[in-house]
């Protein structure tokens, strides 16, 4: 295997890991307040998160484009205050793929506390404990189907993952090449070969992915029907 | 003492209605909430447990402000020490019957885990999870955790609601252990006048969103056509119960 090959599935890989970590930990809280508490605006919110779920990849793209600029407030920001370019910059296909996935991680998330009984959390709570251990020891244990769906999707996506890739972080071999767009390339110089390998090895880890998340649910339901 | 005065806006079958309840309990009573369905028993309990907020109106246990609408203060369910028994059972199922009894306790305490269990007859069944026990067995581990904290109110929301007739009577024996070994104020709701006979102290009978009697059973039952109808029903269920039993 060529270093080019590995690096990119490596580039992928760490992209998709990355942004199922930072997803999962910042979405069981807003899954949590968008399940559980009533307030105004909720609805416009709860769109506002879904938004990437219908909206074109590349306006995406556009718009992370713009608010890296240092023309922006956001660009700026960053380039003065923290010396950080996002544009064409890993970290920069990280942020963006993080808004991107956002409502594959928080919508399973927000099912599985709303299938949780009301009457666990108020149990918890007339026996002494805290909202925060409330969700630790009770909460999140009986999560762990939504939890295992959530990030199995939201990795899945990031995987393969183009549009919002290549409008902001183009294709640098080693910085931004992601698997998806290293196929797109291959492609255009007609190595199908070589865009045969990527193709293959996409198509696997979805389909291992997916597997993976029915025989647990599959399971699970045996077992709640038992 | 145990001193309400809320009011609460309900919505039922019958449309809106408020819940208006003025009552001073004893400590060490077993109380029992007794009325038709949608009169306000379990509002009143989740009233008490600082799961649902009255409009207005105080709660004060043994000078303790647990609510007072003019002052603003409501309590959190954290801070009332109340052991509350969900129709539900509420039992976390990721955790085994020892682990939901011990997840209740504020300080470890080993020797007061086995004595629930063994008062409960849940010894053998300790590493069993929620899911694999049965109706009453699930009754027992809920009474057992809410013991476990050692609260200073019990309050059993329709504990033997979904029994047959004889392990209702023993779940009875077992409130009535269990109210001994407390010695604090238990409130119960029931619908089965044989069962509030058996086991309370006084009983509280809400109608129309009203105390509309309070006393010892036999005050409350003694005369008139209530404890008649309410007996005629008890023995049309038993009756039920044994046919469809056999």
């Amino acid at each position: 295997m060529d270093n080019d090959f590995v690096q990119t599935l490596w580039l992928t890989g760490k992209l998709a890991s990355l942004t199922t970590i930072i997803l999962l930990v910042i979405s069981l809280p807003i899954a949590y307040w968008l399940a559980y508490k009533h307030f105004r605006f909720k609805s416009v919110i709860t769109s506002l998160i879904s938004m990437p779920m219908v909206l074109p990849p590349t306006v995406l793209g556009f718009y992370a484009l713009i608010a890296y600029s240092p023309q922006h407030a956001l660009g700026r920001f960053l380039e003065e205050t923290l010396h950080l370019r996002l544009a064409f910059s890993f970290e920069g296909i990280l942020l963006a793929s993080i808004v991107f996935s956002l409502p594959f991680m928080v919508q399973p998330l927000i099912n599985g506390f709303s299938l949780i009984p009301k009457s666990y959390r108020e149990a918890a709570y007339t026996l002494g404990k805290s909202p925060f251990t409330t969700f630790m020891k009770v909460l999140l244990p009986n999560l762990r189907e939504s939890i295992i769906t959530a990030v199995a999707m939201t990795f899945a996506h990031c995987i393969g993952e183009f549009g919002v890739v290549i409008m902001v972080g183009g294709n640098m071999p080693g910085e931004t090449r992601v698997a998806s767009v290293a196929i797109y390339d291959e492609v255009q110089l007609m190595n199908y070969s070589t865009a045969n390998r990527y193709s293959f090895v996409l198509f696997l880890i979805s389909l291992v992915i997916l597997t993976v998340v029915y025989g647990i649910n599959g399971r699970n339901k045996n077992h709640v029907g038992n | 003492m145990l001193e309400i005065d809320v009011k609460r806006k309900m919505v039922t079958s019958d449309g809106d209605r408020i819940l208006h309840i003025e009552t001073k309990v004893d400590e060490q009573e077993l109380l029992c909430l007794f009325g038709k369905s949608g009169a306000g028993k379990t509002t009143l309990l989740r009233i008490l447990a600082g799961l649902t907020r009255p409009c207005e109106g105080r709660v004060v246990f043994n000078d303790t402000v647990w609510f007072d609408s003019e002052n603003h203060i409501n309590l959190p369910p954290q801070e009332r020490n109340v052991g509350y028994m969900f129709q539900d059972y509420a039992l976390f199922p990721n955790m085994s019957v020892e682990k939901n009894i011990r997840f209740a306790q504020k300080n470890r305490d080993n020797e007061q885990i086995e004595s629930l269990l063994q008062l409960f007859d849940l010894v053998s069944l300790r590493k069993q999870m929620p899911s694999k026990l049965s109706g009453g067995q699930k009754q027992r581990v809920a009474l057992a955790r809410a013991l476990a904290a050692r609260p200073s109110i019990l309050l059993l929301d329709e504990p033997l609601s979904a029994l047959d007739h004889e392990m209702r009577q023993s779940l009875q024996h077992e409130i009535s252990k269990a109210h001994q070994m407390l010695g604090v104020l238990t409130i119960l709701v029931s619908h089965d006048i044989d069962e509030v006979c058996a086991l309370a102290s006084s009983v509280m009978i809400i109608r129309d969103g009203v105390v509309s009697k309070q006393g010892t059973p036999s005050e409350v039952f003694s005369s008139g056509a209530l404890a008649q109808a309410s007996r005629l029903l008890s023995e049309i269920s038993s009756l039920s119960e044994f046919f469809l039993g056999n």
